[in-house]
């Protein structure tokens, strides 16, 4: 890893340097190197044994206030030169704008404690395939009505980014990350087939989820959608299980990030202190947890990332940008350059089947389909899956429907969150009541 | 076929001190006892983007990528492994991992055969799209489309317009001796708009592209008219009232809403899902699963198209397959492994979105056949219902058969005539069911304007869709209004 990473180092400054004398007045780069290997196995045999090895350079420059970017996969001195240099040619003909350029050198991270993100899994081919032959042997012996599979696939990757600008700015996360998963299919009569799945993910190997687990749950989940049936198109609450319940969040990101509000395109334009979810509400931010998915001491342009709220109360806190949105905006960058790091919503006192019993009648939503979100009017209108719930009872499994809402009233309809929270995920909540959507089916 | 060859060999061989010694030398690394196919998949790829917003040219990006996959295939097995360096150390280096998936196969000691070069009819040229254009001319051209869209109305708050060219060459060398290339040029022209009245907001958006170079493909006047388009659907968009949710009669316009069929049906009949019998359509071939107005086909062999190709990834020549006659099911689409396991041959399906992927088999392009009715002639038959003329995404579940797509310009029907604009229509239904209920098929058959991109198990490749104006009775619409 030592010697990569020198390795890495050096092409980073070459490309600073070339830049610098291609007439480059600014420049950033990021080298990324990752490693590792996949296998699947399916119906008690090996199907395919997946070998993954990755490296990319990626070069932005500016020449004044214009920009221009480019990158390679090949490493070579010639290469790292032409990529460079391309970046420069697309420099000339683009536009100045005054929002371009590195992040102010006062905001980048001066210190990079370690986050224990990295920890190879020593694991041979062989090995893996006995993991994943365990895993999908117990999801297809867990009940005769699981008739067919998908297969289980253990993938282990191992990776390094770094991240160097002509600030003098240079940074190295490295990560692992390793994971279980597993699909079967079930039928019972008459009634078509059924799929689900369930996987566990870590930077830790110790940490997964026992490959039996995994699947037990993969049969479970597919065994309880059998018999699926449509509704009566209604107007009730909805709960959303947790593993779907992170879409909600990721469609408020994708609303208060600083490219969508400059260009006008979202339902949460000007919302900044405005009570955009119920009450009670908090989202915020933890770049620094150990270990965990979404974890960095700095964003994509350098910038130090910091623990922040970004929803108090229910109240906007903040918005999530880089420095160009910053600049275009007139704020300040919130160190979200790439992305949020381990965004949160906090959860409230209710497990899972003390939320069933406040959803009270109404549809648990399990699986969600297609892409009906209008990010610019807040619409949303998906296919979903789930079951629906009497009285806080599961009655029977519900496919074949729509559900249909808008973003900013599902936001401030949301009656709780439950104290399930999935953490296979850098946006992380448990499972969420919203108290009215419309449910299309017969 | 031979200019293929020899770009691809100059492209890709040469500046890696490659020649078919060398490819001989890998092969016979791969194959051996135990294995029944393997092969190597070379690629260059050069991607440049431009794009603009606030009226100016803000950014550009310029991609470098080239490397090689190595497959080898036993039974039902695959070992697979790449490399983004081309010389014949890693690429030897990529061999030993792959084959590794034969752990009883013994030595590899395989005899390759003599080379054979494939044929295929080119269906474009293979001239690099990136240069077709001058880096001012494109510059100017963005220009040109955001002051077209500006000029349409004053409503209009923000215009962004990109476009974007690839230039790919692929070499696939396979165990059974054949040698095969392709050029493949594809450009893309996207531009959407935000409109502002009061305090409502849209958005519109219109795209269009091919396997050509700019000049082609733009012709004329067409880069005006996807401004007039995105303007007008954020327009239109601006009027609409709350779709209704419940069961209704639903039209589909001609062109893109084809996607019905993409998600519904052509998913469904690929051949991996179908060999493992995990699709919703498996052993269902003979079976009726539409109207007898319904024929479909996948087509890759229309010139210049998104979703053509004149060779697969696999280096078999596309071809035009009929998935569905007359409403009777008739075949699956195919690579070479689920082909070959299925006791049938590859339909020319197999696809792959980079040398690091595997390939699998993905549609080309995806359409009905027009039928006889005159399109005013179906959506007058309907008292009410939904009038889709647009759709964004879809997504469907291979193996209950349960697909969702999403309006993107939408009407109530009303009287058999055209009426309000509805927003946040989702459509829902069954795969293996939807066709029946098909009960009209237009003469109007369009072909999309070259902007589908397909996603399966994480990879993206470009396709095409298309169909007439179509009448399904009673589906699902998902929307607020009760």
């Amino acid at each position: 890893m030592e010697e990569r990473k020198i390795r890495a180092v050096e092409i980073a400054e070459q490309a600073l340097d070339e830049a610098g004398r291609h007439g480059a007045s600014a420049a950033e780069v990021g080298v990324d190197q990752g490693e590792g290997f996949s296998v699947t196995v399916r119906q008690g045999e090996l199907e395919t044994i997946e070998h993954n090895r990755d490296k990319s350079l990626g070069v932005t420059v500016y020449c004044g206030r214009s920009t221009g970017s480019a990158s390679t996969s090949d490493f070579s001195s010639a290469a790292v030169r032409d990529t460079v240099k391309a970046a420069c040619t697309i420099a000339r003909y683009t536009a100045e704008d005054k929002a371009n350029g590195l992040a102010d050198q006062n905001r980048l991270a001066t210190s990079f404690p370690d986050l224990e993100l990295y920890h190879p899994w020593e694991l041979s081919v062989e090995k893996a395939s006995d993991l994943a032959f365990e895993c999908e042997a117990s999801a297809r012996n867990a009940d005769k009505r699981i008739v067919n599979s998908e297969g289980a696939t253990l993938t282990t990757h191992g990776g390094q980014h770094i991240y160097a600008n002509s600030h003098g700015f240079i940074g190295v996360n490295q990560t692992s990350r390793h994971s279980i998963s597993c699909a079967v299919i079930g039928r019972e009569g008459d009634s078509g087939m059924q799929r689900d799945f369930w996987y566990s993910i870590s930077r830790l190997a110790p940490e997964l989820d026992s490959p039996a687990i995994i699947g037990q749950r993969a049969a479970q989940r597919t065994l309880r959608r059998l018999g699926g049936r449509q509704v009566k198109t209604c107007q009730v609450p909805v709960l959303f299980e947790a593993p779907v319940a992170s879409s909600l969040l990721s469609h408020f990101i994708a609303a208060i990030r600083g490219s969508a509000l400059y260009r006008n395109a979202s339902f949460l334009q000007e919302s900044l202190g405005e009570q955009v979810f119920s009450s009670g509400i908090r989202i915020h931010e933890q770049p620094h947890l150990k270990r965990a998915l979404g974890s960095t001491s700095f964003d994509n342009e350098g910038v130090a990332t910091v623990s922040r709220e970004i929803v108090e109360d229910g109240v906007l806190n903040g918005y999530v940008l880089d420095s160009y949105s910053a600049r275009r905006l007139g704020l300040e960058t919130t160190g979200n350059a790439g992305g949020v790091h381990n965004l949160t919503l906090d959860s409230g006192e209710l497990d899972f089947d003390h939320l069933l019993g406040a959803l009270g009648t109404g549809l648990l939503v399990t699986e969600l389909l297609g892409h009906g979100i209008n990010g610019v009017t807040g619409d949303y209108s998906r296919g979903a899956a789930g079951f629906w719930v009497e009285k806080g009872e599961i009655s029977h499994p519900v496919d074949e429907i729509t559900i249909a809402g808008n973003l900013k009233q599902m936001f401030r309809g949301i009656r709780a969150v439950g104290s399930d929270v999935d953490l296979r995920r850098a946006v992380r909540t448990g499972s969420i009541l919203v108290d009215q959507m419309t449910v299309a089916g017969e | 076929m031979s200019f293929e060859i020899a770009t691809a060999k100059k492209t890709l061989l040469e500046p890696a001190g490659l020649d078919e010694s060398s490819l001989n030398q890998l092969m016979g690394q791969l194959v051996g006892r135990g294995i029944d196919y393997a092969d190597l998949y070379f690629q260059y790829l050069r991607h440049e983007s431009w794009s603009l917003e606030d009226g100016e040219v803000k950014s550009g990006s310029y991609n470098i990528d080239q490397g090689a996959g190595l497959r080898v295939v036993s039974g039902e097995k695959t070992g697979f492994a790449y490399s983004d360096e081309l010389g014949l150390q890693a690429l030897s280096q990529a061999a030993g991992a792959a084959r590794a998936i034969a752990r009883q196969g013994g030595k590899s000691s395989g005899q390759p055969v003599p080379w054979n070069k494939g044929g295929g009819v080119a269906l474009y040229q293979g001239d690099n799209p990136i240069q077709s254009l001058s880096d001012s001319e494109k510059v100017s051209l963005l220009e040109r489309i955001e002051s077209a869209a500006r000029g349409e109305d004053p409503r209009v708050k923000e215009v962004m317009a990109s476009l974007s060219a690839v230039h790919e060459v692929i070499l696939v060398v396979r165990s059974d001796g054949l040698i095969a290339a392709d050029v493949r040029p594809l450009v893309r022209v996207n531009v959407s708009v935000i409109v502002i009245e009061g305090s409502r907001r849209e958005r519109g958006s219109a795209g269009g592209g091919g396997r050509s170079t700019y000049p082609i493909y733009l012709g004329s006047d067409q880069p005006e008219e996807l401004s007039k388009e995105a303007v007008r659907q954020a327009l239109v968009n601006l009027e609409a009232i709350d779709s209704p949710a419940g069961t209704l009669d639903v039209v589909l316009g001609p062109g893109w809403p084809g996607i019905l069929l993409h998600e519904a049906i052509g998913h469904g009949l690929e051949g991996d899902f179908n060999r493992k019998g995990t699709s919703a359509f498996s052993g269902r071939i003979g079976e009726m699963v539409g109207s007898p107005l319904c024929t479909v086909v996948d087509d890759g062999t229309l010139p210049g198209r998104r979703g053509s190709l004149t060779i697969d990834d696999e280096g078999t020549p596309s071809q035009t397959t009929v998935l569905i006659e007359n409403g009777i099911l008739k075949g699956y689409m195919q690579d070479t492994l689920n082909g070959r396991l299925m006791g049938v041959g590859s339909t020319g399906n197999g696809r792959r979105e980079s040398f690091s992927h595997l390939p699998l088999p993905r549609m080309t392009n995806t359409y009905m056949l027009p039928g006889k009715s005159e399109p005013e002639e179906i959506l007058a038959s309907v008292d009410r219902g939904i009038y889709a003329a647009n759709f964004g995404g879809g997504q469907v579940d291979i193996t209950s058969g349960k697909f969702v797509f999403s309006a993107s310009e939408a009407y109530l029907i009303e009287g058999g005539k055209i009426g309000q604009p509805v927003r946040g229509a989702t459509l829902i239904g069954d795969g293996p069911e939807v066709l029946k209920r098909v009960s009209m098929v237009g003469n109007d058959l369009e072909l999309d304007h070259g902007v589908g991109t397909c996603g399966k198990e994480g990879q993206s490749v470009p396709v095409g869709v298309g169909q007439p104006t179509l009448k399904v009775e009673g589906m699902t619409v998902g929307g607020v209004q009760v």
